[in-house]
């Protein structure tokens, strides 16, 4: 073997491994948190974390019954903001706009995208909490909701595009008006990465903390109402994590591990439903 | 490539007239669609030049010539899609049955004239819901189911789909994707049929069995049908025009364009010396 070919030998080996090893750290990270949360956690979990309101400090026992159903809350009145409109804006995108205005919307879009959560949190406070000088269940959603709508709108909007011209120009030569096309043939037949792109923009907002502090802001007692204050877990975990104590540590472990469960599950359901149905082939 | 298999269709067309008798025989037609000096502009580039012709009612009409000649927009033009292109403009008049067709609601009249494309394009829908859908959309009256299968039997589709239609569209093959896209456009029962190169992405045997139903389907509506395919145009319509680089050369019952063409650029085209 000629020294030459030997060292070209070595590069694609070398190069081998190393592109072998980085993709196994890419996956380890998710294990590696999965399995700390469950060491750290796990204990944690039981009936009385689901259904118990938060204890003081010292004694045992007690849950974040409160900081679920609040996240629950917060999550509902994001999606119900963050969801029609991302949607409805990407239709407009894919369907009917061109030219200067998409490029616009478009560009905004993913601007207000990379906008940290943090700044988001402070403009629902401008906006939200302090003229109506309260903390809330709204406010945080507000917060979470303007999050997910360029999410939403520009993997929806993709989703869309993604369908063939032909079947547009199928449902148009039946005499389909351009909304009856777009409702009856382009959104059913997006509409399982559709439904995924929602998903994931939910599991995305789902486990946001920063926005939720000037917002939601927490609560140690149940939030009646969607105008008081509330519990939030992502919230919960900041809390219990900055104390000072080995029980509200292990509580902030499990609440970490609750979070990521709900987000993989819903990152389940979305393969699942990205799996069934009639598929349109690629071309 | 389609002409090793010669398909089962036999093409009744009377003697070639020619001259006076011919010009006779075509005033004695009837014409479904008429188009007097269409001219056509993508953006700036003008795409067809002050073409007028008649699509005859009941009868094939083929348009063929070299890719880009303007045939497949004379085509669209005729339903209007032309319109679905940013920057497409077109001038002249189109009549449907005398009237206008730009001054009709645009929906209404792509009911009117259906339109079949190159590439099988069904929805990814059930068979059933792919023929129903034009009805459906439509608000129709009528019984669907019945026109479903209806329109199944006009496309000649019926028999081999018959005990599966609600299984997906696209598990059928190809020519059988598009026959069901035929029946998807019957289903409304449009006055004129329009397909573009519907057999371009298809077999030999599934073009043979869509030519043979073009051939029946004329009794039932208008058809005009563009083709890359000489033979094509020769064993299914009656009439044929020919297009170069956006303008009409001429345009004649079809066993006289193929046999004594008057042009001797149409001559030069169907003897394969270019296109």
């Amino acid at each position: 073997m000629s020294p030459r070919l030997r060292w070209r030998k070595f590069v694609s080996g070398f190069m081998l491994t190393m592109t072998g090893v980085c993709a196994l750290v890419a996956v380890s990270v998710l294990f590696l948190i999965l399995g700390y949360l469950v060491v750290h956690g796990g204990a944690s979990i039981n009936w009385n974390f689901f259904t118990k309101l938060p204890v003081p400090v010292g004694e045992t026992g007690g849950g974040m019954a409160n900081a679920i159903l609040g996240s629950a809350k917060v999550l509902l009145v994001a999606s119900l903001l963050g969801v029609p409109i991302g949607f409805f804006g990407a239709i407009y995108l894919a369907e009917f706009s061109g030219g200067v205005i998409a490029f616009v919307v478009r560009y905004a879009a993913d601007l207000l995208n990379g906008v940290p959560s943090i700044v988001i949190g402070i403009f629902a406070f401008a906006l939200v909490v302090h003229p109506f000088k309260h903390f809330s269940t709204l406010a945080g959603g507000f917060a979470l909701g303007l999050m997910m709508i360029p999410i939403t709108l520009r993997s929806t909007e993709e989703f869309l595009r993604s369908v063939p011209n032909a079947l547009r120009e199928a449902a148009m030569a039946l005499g389909a008006s351009k909304w009856k096309t777009v409702a009856t043939v382009i959104v059913p037949a997006a509409y399982r990465g559709i439904l995924t792109a929602i998903l994931l923009a939910f599991a995305r907002v789902a486990g946001e903390t920063a926005p939720l502090l000037f917002t939601a802001l927490g609560n140690q007692f149940w939030s009646p109402g969607w105008t008081q204050p509330t519990a939030s877990l992502p919230v919960m975990i900041y809390t219990y994590a900055l104390a000072p104590y080995d029980d509200w540590h292990r509580q902030a472990w499990a609440a970490g591990l609750v979070l990521l469960g709900l987000i993989l599950i819903i990152n389940i359901v979305a393969r699942a439903i990205l799996s069934r149905g009639i598929a349109v082939p690629r071309s | 490539m389609h002409a090793t298999v010669r398909p089962a269709v036999s093409v009744n067309i009377p003697p070639i007239a020619t001259g006076a008798a011919s010009r006779e025989a075509a005033a004695a037609l009837s014409m479904r669609m008429s188009l007097s000096k269409v001219n056509f502009f993508y953006g700036a580039k003008q795409t067809l030049f002050d073409v007028s012709l008649g699509i005859a009612t009941n009868k094939v009409t083929s348009l063929i010539g070299p890719s880009g000649c303007g045939k497949s927009t004379l085509l669209r033009t005729l339903n209007r899609m032309h319109e679905t292109v940013r920057g497409a403009r077109l001038e002249g008049e189109i009549l449907l049955d005398g009237q206008n067709i730009l001054a009709q609601d645009v929906t209404a009249h792509r009911r009117r004239v259906g339109m079949v494309f190159q590439r099988p394009n069904p929805f990814p829908k059930s068979i059933f819901d792919n023929v129903a859908y034009g009805l459906r959309i439509n608000g129709s009256k009528t019984p669907i189911a019945e026109a479903v299968e209806k329109s199944l039997h006009h496309a000649a589709l019926w028999d081999e789909v018959k005990d599966h239609l609600h299984k997906s569209a696209y598990e059928l093959s190809g020519g059988q994707q598009q026959r069901l896209c035929i029946a998807r456009a019957l289903a409304v029962e449009p006055e004129v049929l329009l397909l573009d190169e519907p057999c371009s992405a298809l077999d030999p045997i599934s073009t043979a069995k869509i030519e043979e139903l073009l051939v029946q389907l004329k009794d039932l509506c208008t058809i005009a049908i563009v083709t890359h395919n000489m033979q094509q145009a020769a064993r299914v319509s009656d009439f044929t025009a020919f297009l170069l680089i956006g303008q009409l050369i001429e345009f004649s019952p079809t066993p006289q364009l193929f046999t004594t063409p008057g042009d001797p650029r149409t001559e030069a085209y169907i003897t394969g010396r270019f296109g």
